[in-house]
């Protein structure tokens, strides 16, 4: 892919702020604005900015797509094995309490994984759903 | 800019602009103090859905069909759907008001003891997670069905054994 310069010298600038950004949207959810399905989105839009400039095949290099449709479902099951532990713990389904010593930082603890969950399957389907239109379209 | 999409005939176009109109939406969501609807907004409606589209626009021809037949019925019925939609909010609390039902069900609750019980100062953060779990894990399944399902329609089948490449189902 021979593009603009200034476009490829422009992503490649933006491209760890991005993700940084991503990941400040993901563990500082519970303090500010965001969470798991917006940090999932956004780093979604950063694979999708590299395949958008470089092409497909470096995209798929950074995230590659077994590894994308695996991170669909993985994020499910994190979500629901935090349930599940809370359940195997004597608690009830996604009751977080009892993860850790206290109520309090199980819950939070519980929020964290929760999220983690959301951003693993949300960006997993974003990036899966693009790469799929995009082998299409060849 | 709703009119301006209705009339325009490129789909390219129609995409832009609602893209713009997302954008204007977030907008909207950070004047009335929703940030993180704002955010889901932006990043969602402005950002995803558009590069959707427009990968779609690359698979399909990417002019709408001639101008359609106006069609009377369905103009009434749509107008008559709208006006009784417009008729239902009229016996709606005001905006913003105190005392409306939907501030005094559940919603203090959550505000009060969201950082004694779970610790996280963000409202939106431990109802989505916490309080409201079931319904987040619903979404998330949403998602990943959805995920499946383009999948399965959308993507290149490389049969293994039979030369591999160049066989497309």
């Amino acid at each position: 892919m021979s593009l603009d310069l200034i476009l490829r010298i422009g992503t490649k600038l933006i491209l760890p702020f991005i993700l940084l950004f991503a990941l400040y949207v993901q563990f500082h959810g519970e303090l500010g604005p965001g969470g798991g399905f917006q940090a999932g989105v956004i780093t979604a839009a950063m694979v999708i900015l590299i395949a958008i400039t470089f092409g497909l095949k470096a995209a798929r290099r950074i995230a590659p797509q077994a590894l994308v449709e695996r991170m669909i479902p993985l994020g499910v099951l994190i979500y629901a094995g935090t349930g599940v532990a809370g359940l195997l713990l004597g608690q009830n389904y996604l009751d977080y309490g009892p993860l850790a010593h206290d109520p309090v930082h199980g819950h939070e603890l519980g929020i964290f994984l929760v999220e983690a969950g959301v951003l693993v399957t949300v960006s997993g389907t974003m990036v899966a759903l693009f790469y799929a239109f995009a082998e299409r379209g060849r | 800019m709703a009119i301006a999409i209705i009339r325009q005939r490129s789909l390219f176009g129609v995409v832009i602009l609602s893209s713009i109109y997302s954008f204007l939406m977030a907008t909207l969501l950070i004047v009335l103090d929703a940030v993180d609807v704002a955010m889901t907004e932006a990043s969602v409606g402005a950002g995803i859905s558009t590069v959707v589209l427009l990968a779609t626009l690359h698979l399909v021809r990417t002019r709408e069909i001639g101008p359609v037949r106006p069609r009377p019925l369905a103009l009434l019925l749509t107008a008559a759907t709208g006006a009784l939609l417009v008729w239902g909010t009229l016996v709606l609390p005001p905006f913003g008001t105190p005392d409306a039902p939907i501030h005094k069900h559940v919603a203090p609750r959550y505000i009060a003891d969201t950082v004694k019980e779970t610790g996280v100062p963000n409202v939106v953060t431990s109802v989505l997670a916490d309080y409201r779990g079931y319904d987040t894990l619903g979404e998330t399944t949403v998602i990943f069905t959805a995920g499946i399902g383009v999948m399965l329609l959308l993507r290149v089948i490389r049969r293994r054994g039979r030369g591999g490449e160049g066989s497309r189902s």
